[in-house]
């Protein structure tokens, strides 16, 4: 079709046709890191749609069960349904075995479920963050089926500028302190460079005994703290 | 009466009997015996062998089967005209492929409880078909999970299952099971090497001609399924032996 007017193409999301080979990066930043005491998972609320911003507010964290938190970016439709879908096999399977499967398993579950569909324009990008009999444990999954564990993971438009300051400050050791404020950190410098980030900065941590929702804290109001207080 | 409603599996009497799943258990208990024991570090199978003809390969007659690294089953069946060991393969088959389906779509390997209960489904949906008549297997399923717990799991014929402590199956079950409800402590089974010899025992109760015609495996925690070799077998019932001979002494020498 033809582009609307006015636009130009060479913004990312309004390219139109998108250039081969150009993969849209989701406008989101989320990131999520796994230390001693649990996984963090942080996250930007602004919903986006090209240069609209859908709404302020938006819930990017989505909780799977007690011991399990996924960060999505993408399609939001597409994370909901798919993480229903989780919720619905985890339940299952736990009514099943008597146990909740490990977050390798719900990671291995959603990977196959999303593969059958690739190639049909799914797109999920995610980070599930849980803590299971091995510990805390973080895997990112996307929508083509790749499953990768890892310690640190962002995910967005976004995440180039979260990954900066993530991989400056970050060691396994952390106290809970120092999480929370490493991941403040990240999401809010994203939100200050990235157009398709802000709002809001939602924090979230899992530990041993379950996710708990820790802050949600205004991305301007928190930048200005972080520079005003940096040297 | 029982030959009205012994036809079709899938038809009760009114009575409320499944005749032919009370057929197959009674087919089950015409197989050789088998013994499990779960112990505190260890579990343990041990059936009875048959002797074979003398042209036979022995090595291609196997009771006691690996399901995956950390599973194995062993099964009673009658095995001479019927073929009920065919049976048996084919559960065996199924249920290896269902535990690398298993890891494949979930990362974990099988516990054994799932297992156990995916043969007993498989069994149950043969009691409901038509068309088909039962399994005619018992299995003895022992395996550790990951947290480190010894398993041992029955299934017969009708599909149920249940755990135990110790129990056997086949020709002799009852006087096996019998045995075991007298011996079965926990100092019989603190020591791998006291369990090991406890099944051997178990089955020495029934099995004619001695350590030649037992076949054991073991599979200790965190470690892979070890079947035993005739000699080491003879090893552990000379000991036992040599045990029954001093306790007769030591009991003649206190009458007198």
């Amino acid at each position: 079709g033809d582009p609307p007017d006015g636009v130009s193409p060479c913004l990312p999301g309004w390219s139109w046709p998108p250039p081969p080979g150009f993969r849209l990066a989701h406008g989101t930043t989320t990131l999520a890191f796994r230390f001693r005491h649990g996984v963090i998972a942080a996250a930007d609320t602004r919903s986006s749609c090209g240069s609209y911003v859908a709404c302020l507010a938006s819930c990017k964290v989505i909780p799977v069960h007690q011991h399990l938190l996924g960060t999505t970016s993408g399609t939001s439709a597409d994370c909901a349904t798919w993480y229903r879908v989780l919720q619905r096999e985890l339940r299952l399977r736990e009514l099943r075995e008597g146990q909740l499967p490990s977050v390798a398993s719900a990671a291995k579950l959603l990977s196959a479920m999303m593969s059958r569909y690739r190639g049909l324009d799914l797109c999920v990008a995610t980070a599930l963050c849980g803590w299971d009999r091995s510990g805390p444990t973080l895997f990112y999954v996307y929508s083509d089926g790749t499953r990768l564990q890892g310690d640190i993971f962002s995910v967005g438009s976004g995440s180039p500028y979260a990954y900066g300051v993530l991989d400056r400050g970050y060691h396994y050791d952390m106290t809970n302190q120092e999480a929370y404020a490493l991941a403040r950190c990240a999401v809010a410098h994203a939100t200050h460079r990235d157009a398709y980030s802000g709002g809001s900065v939602d924090l979230f941590h899992v530990r041993e005994s379950g996710w708990e929702h820790v802050s949600r804290s205004d991305a301007c109001v928190l930048y200005v703290e972080l520079s005003s207080s940096a040297p | 009466m029982a030959s009205r409603y012994d036809r079709a599996i899938t038809v009760f009497s009114p009575d409320g009997h499944l005749f032919q799943v009370e057929y197959a258990q009674e087919a089950v208990k015409k197989g050789s015996t088998a013994v499990g024991i779960r112990g505190a570090n260890i579990v343990i199978l041990g059936v009875e062998k048959k002797s074979v003809a003398k042209l036979q390969d022995e090595r291609t007659v196997r009771k006691i089967c690996a399901l995956d690294d950390h599973v194995c089953m062993a099964f009673a069946a009658l095995t001479i005209f019927t073929g009920l060991t065919a049976d048996a393969r084919v559960v065996i088959n199924r249920a290896r492929v269902e535990c690398q389906s298993h890891k494949l779509t979930v990362e974990d390997p099988v516990t054994v409880e799932y297992i156990t209960r995916f043969i007993a489904t498989l069994k149950q949906k043969y009691t409901q078909s038509n068309g088909r008549r039962p399994f005619g297997i018992s299995a003895l399923i022992v395996g550790f999970d990951d947290d480190g717990v010894p398993r041992l799991y029955q299934t017969d014929p009708s599909g149920t299952y249940h755990a135990w402590k110790a129990n056997a199956i086949g020709r002799s079950a009852k006087t096996v099971r019998e045995f075991l409800e007298k011996n079965y402590t926990e100092d019989a089974i603190a020591s791998d090497n006291e369990a090991i010899k406890l099944a051997i025992k178990a089955l020495l109760e029934v099995v004619q001609s001695g350590g030649k015609n037992i076949e054991i495996a073991v599979i200790r925690r965190n470690q892979a399924l070890k079947m035993f070799s005739a000699k080491e077998v003879e090893l552990y019932v000379t000991e036992i032996e040599k045990e029954k001979e001093e306790a007769e002494k030591k009991k003649s020498k206190k009458s007198v």
